[in-house]
């Protein structure tokens, strides 16, 4: 028997958690549909099938989202309840698995796709874009976009899961283990600015700058020939972290139109009861929040013919400047198993987490143990506010 | 018979002393032995103005009389000073409406009909057709406004403005097209204080960046001792130098006007008074504009104060060749303003009123606060500044009222972008002038609605560049401390904690200066 943080089916939980998570303080982890239960551990048993001791799993934007009841719909059907999050994982090996012996330190890639679920690879999985994987919900797996939302796998969020060997990948000697949780959402940040189609000196904008707008902030630094990056940051840390990360400027949310509007000579209208917006801007706007005010200040921000680019999962938005700058909305899930040159996310986020600022982020993770999981969700709500860039579950942990 | 100004050294008997700050004031104990320098009373006005008007344009300086400059068929153009004089605005009529009225006459008389009016605005913001109104009069806003003929600047319209040549020292010279074009350029001015008028009034008036960036720029402001004193100002020689490449090409009819200190109307007019004479009717109005400005909204306070019409007397008025007739215009001006300060002093002390040049009818946001306490009134001196090197300046206002939107765009990105890196002048605008001023919507603003020019806060910030050169502490009384620590000076709560932390700067015991204004006063510091 393991302890684990479960995920259920709960109207009232979740209307109370959308009406009131997230606007009131302290109450967003008491009115979540989440449970701790013992229960039975995960168990695949099939070949090159593993199970895993988690060492850290981290509370990511989207688990915040379906924990407080905030997901589209949309997604019911690519999950299976009741379900432990936690798909940023750090873990163990409890087995050998294939060509890695038992022990070994591993981080998850989340997306399972067909490799995982026993099935022929798709035409998407064939070609390495395992996130756009077809057969997301059959297979021998219940349906689930990722671990960490499928029944059958389990979640970070517990003590223990079961995983794919296409899954792992070895974390390095010398990282830590919150060096190492961030390696999944780096990955993430990775295929967000391959997908950003940033050429030459473009201009780009970070809307937002949590763990995504950073990590994001980084990968474009490190992986694009962007110019000037500016960076959306309500609080001092993070404006530290942006610019440690590669940001040439950091704005608060109020700021950020008037900035934009003069690093690029851009003309700022005011139209009646909405929000201003720019007639020239950035070339290339990241939303990394994807809250309505965030995906609006990127799609107003932006040149017409630029390119708004959804890393946060988007809430519903006045997409007018869409059609009328006809921008390129580009949607960036999870990452791909080939994202350049043959490479994989993980492998590039492997490297790119060694960063010293990355590093320097990783010590002010803010491990809980999974029985104080309503003061970490309180936490991971306020993260910001907080000084806190990543939240995550130590279920090692017993204080 | 006018009073000159005085000295006041401040002792037991002293009652405190009224100091401005923003939109309104408080009463001051100054520490025994301050200095406190009062302004003359309003001199002798001219008794009869439409008299002297007319007796100027008919017997000029060094220039036939302008009946005899005015021509059937000619190209006539009248510029004007704009908004930003007088402060506060001149009850009307406005002297500006009576001169253009007799050489509106006179060119009638002449006939000449091809005759416009242009507001000398450079970059300051477009004059609503009400304040074109007010300086005009109502004849002639009716006779010419509706036909395009009476106008606003354009210092951003490159199809009219027309480049007359180069300086000896290679400044470019730009200014309207419809001026440099015209058998007769007549420009009317007001000189409030004596930084205005001369060549500075077509020369800067009427011109563009491509001339203004000459002498707009830290390096001259810092070497203008003071930029109040034309004979030792790098602005004003730059300005002279480019007025007499104009002179060479344009034929330019000046008439320079200058007016007494009666700024204050009724019932406000105990603030021109000197405090130990002031009747009971006078403390009674301190005390019941003082409450009433307490409970006041500042909405309703800014309308109180910027509603206000000043009852000015015209004291001077020539017209003819622009330099005697700014020679006589300065006299007349140091003659209404000059007071005689022995020696300098450790800290200055200064009130910043309400009301400058650049927010007529809005808001005194920090930057325009600093630019009237270390612009205008920290170079209000001739000979040496009242404060000695290396002292303080203590300036009282809120830091408060904010940006006003309309107004002063730029200046909301200077103050939250530029400042936000540096404070020095010279970093700023080395770094930032060129973006701000070619700011296509900076450029926008300043050419379709009512906003000053993108470069504008740069040039407010330049105007204080000599005072944050001069001396090594800057310190707000009553002002809000994050706008005072963003501009990289400091707030004090009271005066005396102001002078505390001076202390480090200055000394325990330090000598004191205030200069009692407004109204304007020019210390002649021997």
């Amino acid at each position: 028997m393991m302890l684990a943080l479960e995920l259920f089916r709960s109207l009232p939980r979740t209307v109370a958690g959308k009406t009131l998570g997230g606007r009131v303080p302290m109450v967003a982890g008491m009115a979540a549909p989440l449970r701790l239960v013992t229960i039975e551990p995960p168990r695949v048993d099939r070949p090159s099938w593993v199970r895993l001791r988690t060492k850290l799993s981290g509370i990511c934007g989207s688990d915040l989202g379906a924990v407080a009841g905030k997901t589209s719909l949309y997604f019911s059907a690519v999950v299976s309840f009741p379900f432990v999050p936690g798909h940023e994982v750090v873990a163990e090996l409890m087995d050998d698995c294939d060509d890695l012996p038992k022990g070994t330190r591993v981080v998850l890639d989340p997306v399972l796709c067909c490799a995982p679920r026993g099935l022929e690879l798709c035409e998407e999985c064939t070609a390495g874009r395992t996130n756009r994987c077809t057969r997301i919900t059959v297979g021998n797996l219940a349906p689930g976009l990722q671990t960490g939302f499928c029944t059958t796998t389990g979640g970070g969020w517990s003590q223990q899961l079961s995983a794919h060997r296409s899954q792992l990948h070895v974390v390095p000697e010398g990282y830590s283990d919150e060096q190492a949780v961030l390696i999944e959402p780096m990955s993430c940040a990775v295929h967000t600015a391959l997908r950003a189609g940033v050429t030459p000196n473009d201009r780009v904008l970070v809307s937002g700058a949590g763990s995504v707008g950073l990590l994001a902030t980084l990968a474009l630094r490190s992986l694009t020939p962007a110019g000037e990056i500016i960076v959306v940051a309500k609080h001092g840390h993070q404006r530290e972290l942006a610019v440690a990360l590669g940001a040439t400027e950091v704005v608060t949310p109020k700021e950020v139109l008037r900035r934009v509007r003069r690093l690029s000579g851009a003309f700022q209208l005011e139209p009646d009861f909405s929000r201003g917006y720019l007639l020239g801007g950035v070339d290339v706007a990241v939303d990394a929040v994807g809250s309505r005010e965030s995906l609006e200040t990127a799609l107003h921000a932006t040149r017409a013919g630029g390119r708004v680019v959804l890393s946060g999962m988007p809430a519903a938005a006045d997409l007018s400047a869409a059609w009328f700058r006809e921008l390129e909305i580009v949607g960036t899930y999870a990452s791909a198993r080939d994202e350049v040159s043959g490479r994989g996310a993980f492998e590039i986020a492997t490297e790119l987490v060694a960063h010293d600022a990355v590093a320097q982020l990783a010590k002010s993770v803010a491990p809980y143990p999974l029985h104080r999981w309503r003061e970490a969700i309180d936490h991971a709500q306020s993260a910001g506010r907080l000084g806190t860039v990543k939240v995550a579950f130590d279920p090692r942990k017993r204080g | 018979m006018s009073r000159p100004g005085f000295v006041l050294e401040v002792d037991d008997r002293t009652p405190p002393l009224l100091v401005h700050e923003g939109l309104g004031f408080r009463m001051e104990d100054f520490p025994l032995g301050t200095r406190v320098v009062y302004p003359p009373e309003p001199i002798v006005c001219v008794p009869d103005v439409d008299e002297a008007i007319r007796e100027a344009l008919l017997h000029p300086v060094e220039s036939e009389p302008l009946p005899e400059l005015l021509k059937p068929g000619m190209r006539l153009t009248i510029a004007f000073d704009d908004v930003s004089l007088t402060l506060p605005t001149m009850r009307a009529p406005d002297v500006r409406q009576r001169i253009i009225e007799q050489v509106l006459t006179m060119a009638a008389d002449a006939g000449v009909d091809d005759v416009a009016l242009i507001s000398a605005n450079a970059f300051h913001r477009r004059l609503t057709p009400k304040e074109l109104q007010h300086i005009v009069g109502e004849r002639v806003f009716r006779s010419f406004y509706g036909q395009g003929l009476l106008t606003n600047h354009d210092a951003e319209d490159h199809d009219n403005l027309s480049f007359l040549g180069r300086t000896e020292q290679d400044e470019h010279v730009v200014i309207n097209k419809r001026a440099a074009e015209s058998d007769l350029l007549v420009y009317v001015n007001v000189t409030l204080v004596p930084m205005e008028g001369g060549h500075k009034s077509v020369g800067i008036g009427l011109s563009s960046y491509r001339s203004l960036r000459h002498h707009h720029n830290n390096e001259t402001m810092v070497n203008s001792r003071s930029f109040m004193d034309h004979k030792n100002s790098e602005l004003h020689a730059s300005a002279w130098r480019m007025g007499r490449v104009i002179g060479e090409q344009v034929k330019v009819f000046q008439i320079e006007t200058s007016v007494d200190n009666n700024v204050f109307p009724k019932p406000y007019d105990f603030l021109m008074k000197r405090e130990w004479e002031w009747s009971v009717r006078d403390q009674a109005s301190m005390l019941g504009v003082r409450r009433g400005l307490a409970v006041a909204p500042q909405r309703l306070r800014h309308k109180i104060f910027h509603d206000l019409r000043a009852p000015y007397g015209l004291t001077g008025i020539n017209a003819g060749a622009v330099e005697p007739v700014h020679e006589l215009t300065i006299a007349k001006v140091h003659e209404q303003q000059l007071v005689e300060v022995q020696g300098q002093s450790d800290v200055l002390v200064l009130g910043v009123p309400y009301l400058g040049p650049y927010n007529v009818s809005s808001s005194m946001n920090p930057i325009l606060a600093t630019c009237m306490g270390l612009g205008y009134y920290f170079n209000s001196y001739r000979g040496q500044p009242v404060v000695r090197r290396g002292g303080a300046v203590i300036l009282y206002h809120p830091l408060d009222e904010g940006f006003n939107q309309l107004h002063h765009p730029s200046y909301v990105d200077f103050y939250e972008e530029v400042l936000a890196e540096s404070t020095d002048p010279a970093v700023v605008g080395q770094k930032y002038e060129a973006q701000f001023a070619e700011d296509p919507w900076y450029i926008h603003l300043y050419r379709t609605s009512h906003a000053y020019h993108g470069v504008h806060p740069f040039y407010m910030w330049y105007w204080a560049a000599h005072a944050m050169d001069h001396v090594d502490d800057v310190i707000w009384v009553g002002g809000n401390r994050r706008a005072a620590a963003r501009m990289g000076f400091r707030a004090a709560s009271t005066l005396l904690d102001a002078l505390e932390m001076a202390s480090d700067t200055v000394g325990a015991n330090p000598s004191i200066t205030y200069l009692h204004n407004p109204p304007q006063l020019i210390a002649d510091v021997r």
